[in-house]
This record gives structure tokens, C-alpha cells and sequence, in this order.
């Protein structure tokens, strides 16, 4: 027996007297725990340079891995609007403020027209960071605008989603932009214009139930949380516990709802092959004519 | 009869009536006069508290357990009607219902979310919470009705789509999306009118259509009140403040232009009198299938598409230099 005794067990560092790791230049991974620099972190396509695992980016970092260089931003100027008035906890306004102040985004999603190894993509891709990358009003007019521009010029839309539903403080606005964005795409598949819709971590609720289920192709990356309800609804509904990888990209796959999952480090290689196969095929009148 | 919290001014009304009655029956004194007098005054209360109804109390009266749903309606609506089972894939969802029915001579197509009258049906229906089954078996009849020429009719009363995993594992999510870009091409007229909630994702997935309706005390939203409070007052019990600031009731939808009309309900709710209800439903219906009968298939599409590409609310913000 010792002279002393440990009464307590385990970390004993309240949450605020934890030391945070500098921002900007180390990283630390959520599920490994192992830390490299940002810069290691940046080289393997945001991905933890130990267990490969896919770290939350922004839709201007997937420009960046996907674009050749250059690209231009689509209808960048629009804005959410608290035309409801609406408060809970806090004003709906001052929520965008903070969100607008915290990540300098607009809105939840970025539109941008380049090219993939010379060949011309539209791309809106979601933030998550921004209010939960929930749909309201402005992502569904994105989305509208971008299918609008791919139908006029001809090219093909790529939606990269990341987003825990509709935004509840535009209420039926919000409800409606699923109506709105899936029949925007209808009219996209009746132009023959391809479609490809990628699913990132995480993408649940209104966002799934509608644009993001509805591409010619659906792909994910890897591990991602894909689901219509939350897993937490559904395990208070069923009241029993998950069964491990439930509603993961992995899980999506088996159940036939992707047609494959990409590791972010081929994702460009990918896109190039898919634009290659969908690219308007030179007219051939033999077949035309059978 | 049922009463809700804020009828209760109303149950004792009919207590006091009641016993009147019951005195006038056991003896010689003549009660009529007080009973008519009575009568009145419950018809006087019921017009004060149905005047100023707030966003809550209609969410209450939209759950009344004696509120007719769909198939009380399609009942009363069609002189003839055959139900149509299953999805084709996997099963026959109980908690939408559908087929072939005939309006005044008029075959379309009916489809709506049907809830349990009592106890055992309401977990035989699932609580009106459809699996992807059920939005599968609604999209292959509305194919049906396209095929041959019927327009078709959906009826919107859910809590939402059900969160369950097996409803998960077979693509709830893809089901109502599927529901969403298929009904946005449909060549024949699509009406639909929610009959009591109108839930989020699980509502939208049978509601998109050339005409919506709402019936007076029904409301439409992206989440219900109560999960509203519990994600954003992180509480359950701030669900009269979230009905109001959802603004969920058919008046503010059609202020909104988000739907086309609003259906009156008789004094005290649809439940009161059932088949008056069912009349002025079938009316409405009638109404907006004759409005947009004589476009083409591709005029109506494209209206249709055009509706629902307007709504939404968003400013510009001038250019900055930063």
C-alpha cells in the first residue's frame, strides 16, 4: 500500500484548460489522433496522411483538387435572406452574420464552371461549415441557376453535397427547394445533359431525398455518413443500437444505391474518365437510324 | 367526442347540455328553451375560439383523432374505386394507399397517406409514416395514370417519412427523390391537398403537383414543431414557439405563393362534419383538374416546373472589393 492514493481516474483537464494545437500549421486527425503538418496534410488531397482518413474540406479546396488552374465562380453575389423573421434560440440573421463572419462564405454552397483535363464542368459543391451546410432558398436557386447555365452551354453538372438537410429557418422555402432542384434536374435529363452526384461527409435529410440520390451516376467518398433520417432519430425510433458502418458510403454501396466509392486522390482522374464516357458521342448514322 | 386543450370551454358547454337534455327526458319540465339557449352560446364559443386559432392549436387539430382521412375521403368522393396494392419490388406499404377511383364519371388516380382510426390501425398504418415501399407503390400508379390518360390526385396527411433502418437500407431517401423528379414530368394533371400534417420530406415525396391545396387547419413544414424545438430550443418544450416561428398554417403557405388555395373547413374542424368536408375537398379538386385539363402535356410540365423553380426568397449582395 502507498502512502498515496489516486482517488481519481482518467484525464482530468477540464475542457477549457485543454491546449489547443495551433491552427494553420499542424494537424491533428479526428479518428487516428495522429498529427502531421497541414502541409503533408494538403499534398494527400486533405486526407490524414496516416489512416487515409477524408477530412471535411470546402467547395473551393474540391475546385482546387478538380479544376485544371483556373476556374470561374457562378452567381456568387447571392445572399440568404430572413424574410420569415425568424428566432429561436437566436434571430435567423444573426445566425448568418456569425456563419458569414466565421468562414467568409456567402452561403452554404459555391458554384464555379472549369475545365477537367480540358474538358469544360460545372461544379456546386456545399459547406458544411456554414449553418450546418443546410439548403435554404439560396442553395436551391443555385442549383437551378447551375442546371439552367449546364442546359444553355451544353455542359455537364457535377453537385458535390455536404449537408445535414434543409435549413429549418426558412421553413416550407427550405421543404420546397427539394421539389425545385429535383425538378430543375428533370428538365437537365430530359436535355441529356449527364449528371454526376457526389456524396460527401455528411449528407442527410432533404439534401439526400433529393438532388444528391437523383444523378445518371452516384459516388461517394469513402466512410461518409449518407442517410435520409439522422442516426440518432432512427435509433430513437427503433430503440436499439446501430449496427457498426450503418448508413456509410460502404453501406450505400452494398444496398445498390452508389454506382462505386472514390478516394479523393482519384477523384479528378475519375470525373476526366466519366466526362470522356458522357462526352457527346460523333455521330454515327447507323446506328441513329436502327 | 373528442376535446383538445383549447376546447375545453367548449366540453363543458356540452356537459351542461347533456344533463339538460337528460332532466327533459326523465321529466315534465320543459327544457327546450335552455337547451336552445345553450346551443347557442356553444356555437357562439366555438366561433371566438375558432377565429383566432394560433399555429399550435391547428397543429393539434390537423393530429384530431376522430379527422377523416384518406380513404374516409376517396369513400365519399368516388362513387367507385379499386385499390391497388404493392410496389412491384419489395411490399405494400399501409401507410399510403392508392388506386383507381371515379370523380363524377372522372377516372384518376388516388394516392394519399393513410393513418389508423384506432389504436390497432394506427400501428397497422404506421402512423401514416411511409416506408420507400410506399413512395414506390405511389410513383408506379401515378405511371399507371400517365399511361392511360388519368390525372392523378394525392392526399398529404404524415409525420414524416419513417426513420427507421430497414426503411434506410432499401433507400427512403432515393424513393422520395425518385418521387420528386418523376412527378415533375408527369404528362397527366397531378392535384394534391394535405388533409391534416404535412411533414418534411415524408409529405413533399407524393406533393409535387400543377395544383396544391391545403385544408384550413392543416399545416406544412419542413420539420414538425416539436423536432423543431428539440434541435433548435434543444428542448421539447418550446413547440408552440417553433409552430409559430415555422409560420406553418395554410394562410401563411399562400401568402407565401407556396400553394394554390386554401380549402375552408365547417366550424370546429373537418371532424365535425366529415361529409360536408369531403365536399368541399372533391369541389376544389374538380375545380383544379378542370383548370389545367386543356393544356398540352408539355405547356402543363413546363408550368408546373416554373412553379416550383420560383419559389424561394435571397438578395444580391453588391460586389465588394476586399
Amino acid at each position: 500500500m502507498g502512502w498515496f492514493k489516486r482517488l481519481k481516474d482518467g484525464i482530468q483537464t477540464a475542457t477549457r484548460n485543454k491546449k489547443d494545437t495551433p491552427e494553420g500549421l499542424w494537424y491533428k486527425c479526428k479518428r487516428c489522433k495522429e498529427t502531421s503538418t497541414v502541409k503533408e496534410l494538403k499534398d494527400n488531397y486533405f486526407k490524414c496522411p496516416q489512416c487515409n482518413f477524408h477530412v471535411r474540406i470546402t467547395s473551393y479546396d474540391y475546385f482546387g483538387l478538380i479544376f485544371d488552374g483556373q476556374y470561374e465562380e457562378l452567381f456568387e453575389n447571392m445572399v440568404s435572406k430572413d424574410f420569415l423573421e425568424f428566432k429561436d434560440l437566436k434571430p435567423y440573421t444573426e445566425r448568418l452574420k456569425s456563419a458569414k463572419d466565421k468562414t467568409g462564405l456567402k452561403d452554404a454552397i459555391a458554384v464555379a464552371q472549369g475545365k477537367v483535363n480540358r474538358r469544360p464542368l460545372v461544379i456546386a459543391a456545399m459547406d458544411f461549415k456554414f449553418i450546418g451546410g443546410s439548403m435554404g432558398s439560396v442553395v436551391g436557386e443555385k442549383i437551378a441557376k447551375a442546371i439552367d447555365h449546364c442546359i444553355e452551354q451544353r455542359v455537364p453538372f457535377l453537385m458535390i453535397s455536404k449537408s445535414g438537410g434543409a435549413r429549418m429557418m426558412e421553413s416550407a422555402f427550405s421543404l420546397m427547394q427539394m421539389a425545385k432542384t429535383s425538378a430543375k434536374l428533370s428538365q437537365m435529363a430530359s436535355a441529356k445533359i449527364p449528371y454526376f452526384s457526389l456524396m460527401t461527409d455528411p449528407t442527410t435529410g432533404g439534401v439526400t431525398a433529393s438532388f444528391a440520390m437523383l444523378g445518371d451516376i452516384n459516388f461517394a467518398e469513402p466512410e461518409a455518413l449518407i442517410g435520409f433520417a439522422g442516426p440518432r432519430v432512427i435509433k430513437e425510433t427503433i430503440k436499439k443500437e446501430l449496427p457498426d458502418g450503418f448508413q456509410t458510403s460502404e453501406f450505400l454501396l452494398e444496398h445498390g444505391f452508389l454506382d462505386f466509392i472514390v478516394d479523393r486522390k482519384d477523384l479528378k482522374e475519375t470525373l476526366s474518365d466519366l466526362l470522356y464516357f458522357f462526352e457527346k458521342p460523333p455521330a454515327n448514322p447507323a446506328v441513329e437510324n436502327a | 367526442m373528442v376535446f383538445l386543450e383549447f376546447e375545453k370551454p367548449l366540453e363543458s358547454l356540452y356537459e351542461q347540455l347533456e344533463k339538460i337534455q337528460q332532466v327533459g327526458s326523465e321529466g315534465d319540465i320543459d327544457v327546450t328553451e335552455m337547451a336552445r339557449e345553450l346551443e347557442n352560446r356553444i356555437k357562439n364559443k366555438r366561433k371566438e375560439i375558432y377565429s383566432n386559432l394560433t399555429g399550435w392549436q391547428k397543429v393539434q387539430l390537423s393530429r384530431h383523432p376522430e379527422r377523416p382521412y384518406t380513404l374516409y375521403y376517396i369513400q365519399q368522393m368516388c362513387r367507385k374505386f379499386i385499390e391497388l396494392h404493392g410496389d412491384r419490388y419489395y411490399a405494400d406499404d399501409k401507410a399510403i394507399v392508392g388506386g383507381l377511383g371515379s370523380l363524377d364519371g372522372q377516372t384518376v388516380v388516388i394516392i394519399g397517406h393513410q393513418k389508423g382510426v384506432n389504436t390497432k390501425m394506427r400501428q397497422y398504418r404506421n402512423f401514416g409514416m411511409a416506408n420507400p415501399e410506399g413512395y414506390r407503390k405511389a410513383l408506379r400508379l401515378m405511371k399507371l395514370a400517365e399511361r392511360f390518360g388519368y390525372p392523378v390526385v394525392t392526399l398529404i396527411d404524415t409525420p414524416g417519412a419513417f426513420p427507421g433502418l430497414e426503411a434506410e437500407e432499401r433507400g427512403q431517401a432515393e424513393a422520395i427523390a425518385r418521387n420528386l423528379f418523376e412527378m415533375a414530368q408527369l404528362k397527366v394533371p397531378v392535384v394534391c391537398a394535405v388533409i391534416g400534417e404535412g411533414a418534411s420530406g415524408g409529405a413533399i415525396g407524393i406533393g409535387l403537383g400543377d395544383r396544391v391545396y391545403m385544408l384550413e387547419n392543416t399545416w406544412y413544414s419542413v420539420i414538425s414543431p416539436e423536432s423543431c424545438s428539440s434541435i433548435l430550443w434543444r428542448s421539447w418544450d418550446y413547440k408552440e414557439q417553433a409552430a409559430e416561428a415555422l409560420k406553418l398554417t395554410a394562410d401563411h403557405m399562400y401568402e407565401f405563393g407556396i400553394i394554390d388555395g386554401i380549402i375552408k373547413e365547417p366550424l370546429g374542424g373537418a371532424h365535425t362534419a366529415p361529409e360536408e368536408m369531403a365536399k368541399l375537398l372533391k369541389r376544389q379538386i374538380k375545380k383544379a383538374i378542370a383548370e389545367v385539363q386543356d393544356m398540352t402535356p408539355e405547356e402543363r410540365i413546363e408550368a408546373r416546373i416554373e412553379k416550383y423553380a420560383k419559389i424561394g426568397v435571397y438578395e444580391e449582395e453588391a460586389r465588394t472589393n476586399s
